[in-house]
């Protein structure tokens, strides 16, 4: 019968009004800012520099300015001065850091590709958008000490993808440790008997003597 | 306004003792202009804040509808959320086009308000509620909300923009398109309560039918379908939903109103509204009965209190048909209007005439008179719907 | 003659008029609109409620869309009417028939016999019209009737032309 559609739409969306009064789960939306949605996983926005601690975040970046990500980053948002000289890392060793690392987030399309191509894990995509500014130019440039976050957050924003990364920055440092234990050992060991000037062997010795010795 | 009754309750004689006493001690010509001039700022008040809250029921209704709350951030609820969207069209800046008719453009918007307000004139508000006793009332306001057509058009062509002007011929054509299957569905009423004065029309459907039925014209078979087809003609000629092809922002920007903005744009959107509430409050008056009490018990409550209510209701359904339906194409508007609408309302006519002319019949005729009402009222319906809706199947989709 | 009623004659003269002079084509409509307001007024002016509301209902309500949709859909170009006519002769011509009209129309209204003597207004309630029109005047109505559905239904055959439906136009 014409118009039975009508009522039945009609129905649904009395359905609808009636049911969002006593169900508040019905409701698809929240009371922005005072709740927020949770964010997936993967979602993205601008990148962020990850340093090992807290307490330190310029003395532990992992960023090394190897200006990869400068070359690589497509509308070139990404500007890198190295260091004149060279600080201790998060492994102890002397580091060239970055003096300036600026983003200007009013460029930067979230392509992510300076994430992928860094070799050092120092740069991830963080999930903040809050970034308002009043200044158009100067405020959306985010520098090393705004971008500067601990891996602490890292782990907390991107769970999986920081579970990956640590395992395998584990992973390296403890090849890293063997070799340098292997080493370590190699020369503290007892050094190869030097061949004794014995007469009835000393032939025989200098015979053999043309032949390399084994390290 | 007649006199009021010595007898009736307090609360019913109210606004009209509160308007003797302001007025009292004026000389007689100069108090009737001053009568006059508190029924028109009442009415400017209480149907421009309708308005202002309406916009708001809306938004609300429409966001729950949608599994979202709506506007509440603005004071408690929301509430002061029409005052902020007021300022702001307030402080916009009102742009004419370099070429375009200044006069008229500035006209269309002020003919259309005052179009849209003078038709609140002859509605029966309350029992003694009724600005102007018109003899010719129902007449009265189907001219002046003709007259609404008329700025339309003027705010289309002033704009000097082609389509803007389009835009403007196809609401027009929607506009009259509709008055017809309006003015058919009314016509019913009259033959029925025998007068074309609003409160002649409310006291014809006075009394109740074994002491609880009222006798609303609604409650009868020609005065359901004539209701419907009002309610749908109604909805039509204030360009609501689904019958918004003329404002709808993906038609032609904003059809006719395209080159309006800031204050302009509002006061076309107030008149819209004006002519919502006056056709829902015509509505009421025609087939709802008016200001009266569904049940003899309730006849406490003030007629204007019930007014209100039986208004608001049917504003609620006009809002909710708006959350539900989609937009109908202008050849399916027209057609819709002068193929089904038109011969319902037709026969209608025919089946009031009917009930008029058998009220004698009781007993066993009264079956008879309700079935041969019935049918006349649904037959058409059933067969006009399965004429037009034939040949529409299932939708085939055809992929590129 | 009292001031309500100078008010509405100089307001409907006036516009009809400025709707007569103009020379932007749709301001003339508008103006003419206008003037047929002030014949509404002037009908409830002098009583007859039924009458000036009908007129509002048909002449700004529907034949001004008609006067619109005509001028709207017919013209070639958005050039203004010339300000003087062509040649001197058709001036001279114009203004005799317009002249001619008028004396014909005063002659008319001098020779009727119009009463001055103030009489009761008669009922014109909208009860005795509609008694008027079916008993009286039945058949004229009837035949009113009768010319207006022929007239409506060859409206609708000449707008339809069966030739080009298509079924895909079929919504």
């Amino acid at each position: 019968m014409l118009g039975i559609g009508l009522l039945q739409g009609l129905a649904v969306t009395a359905r609808n009004f009636l049911g969002s009064f006593h169900d508040p789960k019905r409701f698809v939306t929240v009371q922005y800012p005072e709740e927020r949605t949770r964010l997936p996983e993967a979602y993205r926005n601008f990148p962020f520099l990850v340093s090992e601690s807290a307490e330190d975040p310029m003395g532990t970046l992992r960023c090394v300015a190897c200006q990869i990500c400068e070359k690589e980053c497509p509308p070139q948002c990404i500007y890198i001065e190295k260091s004149r000289d060279k600080k201790p890392d998060a492994g102890g060793r002397p580091q060239i850091y970055p003096a300036v690392f600026d983003i200007d987030i009013a460029v930067c399309m979230s392509c992510q590709i300076c994430v992928e191509v860094c070799p050092f894990d120092a740069i991830k995509m963080d999930q903040v958008f809050e970034l308002a500014a009043t200044d158009r130019f100067g405020g959306l440039v985010l520098d090393r000490h705004a971008l500067a976050k601990p891996n602490s957050y890292f782990q907390q924003v991107h769970p999986a993808e920081a579970a990956d990364v640590d395992e395998r920055l584990a992973a390296a440092r403890r090849a890293a440790e063997e070799k340098a234990r292997a080493a370590a050992a190699a020369k503290l060991a007892p050094p190869r008997p030097a061949p004794a000037p014995k007469p009835p062997a000393a032939q025989s010795a200098e015979a053999q003597k043309p032949s390399p010795p084994a390290a | 306004m007649s006199a009021p009754l010595i007898a009736e309750p307090l609360l019913e004689r109210a606004p009209l003792i509160a308007r003797d006493w302001l007025t009292h001690a004026l000389p007689e010509p100069l108090r009737w202009i001053a009568n006059s001039l508190i029924t028109i700022v009442v009415l400017l008040t209480v149907f421009g804040l309708l308005f202002a809250f309406l916009t708001l029921a809306e938004r609300k209704v429409l966001g729950r509808v949608q599994n979202r709350p709506g506007p509440n951030r603005t004071g408690w609820a929301g509430l002061l959320q029409p005052f902020a969207d007021g300022i702001k069209m307030l402080t916009k800046e009102d742009i004419v086009p370099r070429t375009a008719d200044r006069v008229l453009h500035f006209l269309a918007p002020v003919a259309i308000l005052g179009f849209s307000f003078l038709t609140f004139a002859v509605i029966p508000y309350g029992r003694h509620l009724v600005p102007v006793e018109l003899d010719a009332g129902i007449l009265y306001f189907f001219a002046a909300g003709s007259a609404t057509e008329l700025s339309i058009f003027m705010a289309g062509w002033s704009s000097h923009n082609k389509y803007a002007l389009v835009a403007a011929m196809r609401a027009l054509a929607q506009l009259i398109s509709y008055e017809l299957p309006l003015l058919l569905s009314a016509v019913p009423v009259v033959l029925a309560a025998g007068t074309l004065s609003a409160s002649g029309i409310v006291e014809a459907q006075a009394g109740y039918k074994w002491g609880l039925v009222p006798h609303w014209h609604v409650l009868t078979p020609w005065g359901a379908a004539s209701f419907a087809v009002f309610f749908i003609s109604a909805l039509s000629e204030s360009n609501r939903s689904p019958f918004d092809l003329p404002e709808a922002e993906s038609e032609l920007i904003a059809g006719h109103l395209t080159e309006y903005s800031g204050f302009k744009y509002a006061l076309f959107f107030m008149a819209e509204y004006f002519g919502m509430c006056a056709l829902c409050g015509m509505a009421v008056t025609l087939f709802l009965g008016g200001w009266q009490a569904p049940l003899p018990a309730l006849e406490f409550i003030p007629s204007y209190a019930w007014f209100s209510a039986k208004l608001l209701a049917l504003l609620l359904v006009f809002i909710w048909v708006r959350a539900t339906l989609p937009r109908l194409r202008m050849d399916q508007l027209t057609r819709f209007a002068w193929k089904f609408l038109v011969p319902l309302a037709l026969v209608n006519l025919g089946a009031s005439a009917f009930w008029s002319l058998t009220f004698a019949w009781t007993g066993p005729m009264q079956a008879v008179r309700w079935a041969v009402s019935l049918a006349l009222a649904v037959g058409p319906f059933l067969l006009l719907g399965l004429r037009l809706g034939s040949g529409i199947g299932k939708r085939t989709y055809r992929c590129a | 003659m009292n001031a309500a009623l100078a008010i509405i004659a100089l307001v409907t003269v006036g516009s009809a008029a400025a709707a007569m002079l103009g020379r932007n084509l749709l301001r003339s409509i508008l103006m003419l609109a206008v003037s047929w307001a002030g014949a509404a007024a002037f009908y409830l002016w002098a009583g007859a409620q039924f009458v000036a509301f009908a007129q509002v209902l048909v002449y700004l309500g529907a034949i001004s869309m008609v006067a619109l949709f005509a001028v709207l859909l017919t013209r070639q170009s958005r050039d203004e009417p010339a300000a003087a006519p062509a040649a001197r002769r058709r001036g001279v011509l114009a203004v005799a028939a317009a002249a001619a009209v008028a004396a014909v129309l005063l002659w008319a209204v001098k020779k009727t016999p119009l009463p001055v003597a103030w009489r009761p207004v008669p009922s014109t309630t909208v009860r005795e019209l509609g008694a008027q029109l079916m008993g009286r005047h039945g058949a004229a109505l009837l035949v009113v009737g009768v010319l207006l559905t022929i007239a409506l239904i060859g409206g609708v055959v000449l707008a339809s032309d069966r030739a080009y439906e298509k079924p895909e136009d079929k919504p």
